[in-house]
């Protein structure tokens, strides 16, 4: 019963937290941590729940930025004909939208062609599909206008009654609004692992040949798995940018899709809160350092306390929590269901 | 029921099996014999459609079903029962058997037929909401053989059901597969326990080197000099 409750608590806990933490400074930072939790989120269904290891998975984050950008700013493009293609300024929320669908779409392309080649092909397929998307972005200065960055992209807005539209400039409101993509996409992961598509995704990192063998249709779970893990890092990518209104390619650099996975690792991979867990303590970690330790510290400080995680925790943080409350529960439950149920000895042995 | 003709099935370049010619018919009980290495697996693997074909036909009543797609061979009604961590270990026993119908969509069929394996196995609904990793060797085994029948196949492919199991277990699991032969379903079993494949089956074929050696009768085979020099110790 606690365990179920737990969550809808730390969403309460987290949803009044402005009410009362009026620091501007670490709501900027909770807000972008929260960010990185959805793309971390998206990263587990693929790392987590198929066993794939998509080490581009920053890419599907800059594509639903840059799309989200583009779209919302408008652009035109000389594609060779008399009038170059002219894109005039849409809705931010259609553009949001637009980021998670090209991320989607690309996910689909990725999916189809990566699971031909698994396990470190996919690997290598996804570092540089990052590496080209991040060099299209650098090199196409027409769309994208390169290093010099797209500027002045417009917030996120939010409908309120009577007065329409409103573009979300504070930071408490958007803190607000990245919790709820947040829970949004907590739920979406929660209900597709449960299900039937869940269920094969598991069977198939558990033992692929023996989920074929039950007539599960591999490649097809495996994209349909990359499809919904893409689309939800392009919402975070749209998060990101209408959040700091300003994307350059660097955002398509690796650091951030290796943050992505130590979310993940040290969490606890293929667990729901695991990401939820291991994003704060990575997002949050060097803050609580800044106050008592230099730069250079701070990060060794950072890397000692992972390598510290995946080497008494390797399955991660949740997992181990986990494992230490079902033992606490468990003994007083064993000892009354012995004596009911009389061990039928054939089986019992070996 | 079941016909291979003269298939060959290749890793890379190399054949594993070569010309396998071998037929089960209905409601029969035949095994696949051999030392390691011999093909027996591989043998399975292509009929199941988890291996291409290099050459050579299958067909599973009357229809081809060479290089056809797993879940396509499975929904025909042939079920593969695969050698080694032979179950899902992370997912329930519950959670085991439910993929094991994953191509069935009749609720209610596939809750009575659970309920007649719990009947068959009982030790399964005692650990039905235990992970499969925790069960014992001979339990992960039962499970196993409940899952292949929980997609109601007409024919089972069982590979080496007694590999690791202790001699009483052992004896258990033949009991249980003679029993599901006796229901109906058609059995092919690999099986490295040459003795009592040979007691317990209609028919066997002796692969060696991938290719078919000897064939006949239980019984034949038993008195068979070459296999009473090699592989049964006499």
């Amino acid at each position: 019963m606690t365990a179920r409750l737990l969550p809808w608590l730390f969403v309460a806990f987290m949803a009044v937290l402005p009410l009362w933490m009026h620091d501007q400074y670490i709501l900027y930072v909770l807000t972008s941590t929260g960010i990185f939790i959805i793309a971390a989120m998206s990263l587990n269904l693929l790392l987590g729940y198929t066993g794939q290891l998509s080490l581009g998975h920053v890419a599907f984050f800059g594509i639903g930025a840059y799309t989200s950008a583009l779209l919302s700013l408008g652009f035109d493009l000389d594609l060779g004909g008399a009038e170059p293609f002219v894109l005039d300024p849409q809705p931010v929320w259609i553009a949001f939208l637009g980021g998670i669908l090209m991320a989607a779409v690309f996910g689909w392309l990725i999916g189809r062609l990566a699971f031909r080649v698994r396990g470190a092909y996919f690997v290598i397929v996804t570092i540089s599909f990052a590496q080209v998307m991040r060099m299209v972005a650098l090199n196409w200065v027409d769309l994208t206008e390169g290093p010099m960055a797209l500027n002045n992209i417009p917030p996120l807005t939010v409908w309120w009654p009577g007065e329409g539209f409103v573009p979300l400039y504070s930071k408490e409101h958007y803190y607000l609004l990245v919790l709820a993509v947040g829970v949004l996409s907590y739920v979406i992961i929660h209900r597709l692992v449960q299900s039937r598509v869940g269920r094969a995704l598991i069977a198939l990192r558990e033992n692929e040949s023996l989920a074929r063998s039950v007539g599960i249709n591999v490649t097809r779970y495996l994209v349909i798995a990359t499809v919904v893990s893409a689309g939800m890092a392009g919402a975070a990518g749209g998060l990101y940018t209408h959040y700091i209104r300003i994307v350059d390619p660097d955002i398509f650099m690796f650091i951030y899709t290796v943050t992505m996975v130590i979310m993940v690792i040290t969490g606890g991979k293929g667990t729901l809160a695991g990401p939820v867990v291991g994003g704060l303590l990575f997002g949050f970690l060097p803050e609580v350092l800044r106050d008592v330790a230099r730069p250079e510290v701070q990060w060794i400080i950072y890397g000692a306390v992972m390598i510290v995680i995946i080497f008494f925790l390797p399955q991660g943080i949740v997992p181990a929590v986990g494992k230490l409350f079902s033992r606490k529960k468990k003994h007083p439950r064993h000892d009354a269901r012995t004596p009911t149920a009389p061990r039928i000895t054939e089986g019992a042995s070996s | 029921m079941l016909k291979l003709k003269d298939i060959t099935v290749c890793y890379g370049k190399i054949p594993a099996v070569r010309n396998v010619s071998l037929e089960v018919g209905e409601g029969e009980l035949v095994t696949l014999i051999g030392a390691n290495g011999a093909g027996k697996t591989t043998t399975l693997r292509a009929i199941s459609g988890l291996l291409p074909l290099a050459a050579g036909e299958i067909t599973f009543r009357h229809k081809p079903i060479g290089n056809t797609p797993a879940r396509d061979v499975l929904a025909l009604g042939l079920a593969h029962c695969p050698e080694g961590r032979r179950v899902f270990p992370q997912l329930s026993v519950r959670e085991n058997l439910e993929m094991g119908a994953y191509l069935r969509h009749d609720r209610e069929g596939i809750a009575r037929d659970m309920e007649r394996i719990f009947d068959r196995f009982p030790r399964l609904q005692e650990r039905l909401h235990q992970a499969a990793g925790t069960l014992s060797g001979g339990e992960q085994q039962m499970l196993a053989i409940a899952r292949a029948l929980m997609s109601r196949p007409k024919m089972v492919l069982l590979d080496e059901p007694s590999l690791g199991l202790a001699p009483n277990l052992v004896e258990r699991t033949f009991e249980i597969i003679s029993d599901i032969r006796k229901e109906g379903t058609t059995v092919l079993m690999v099986e490295q326990n040459a003795l009592a494949a040979l007691e317990m089956c209609d028919r066997s074929y002796l692969l060696e080197t991938g290719q078919v050696v000897e064939r006949g009768t239980g019984r034949e085979m038993l008195g068979n000099p070459h296999i009473q020099k090699a592989y049964l110790g006499g």
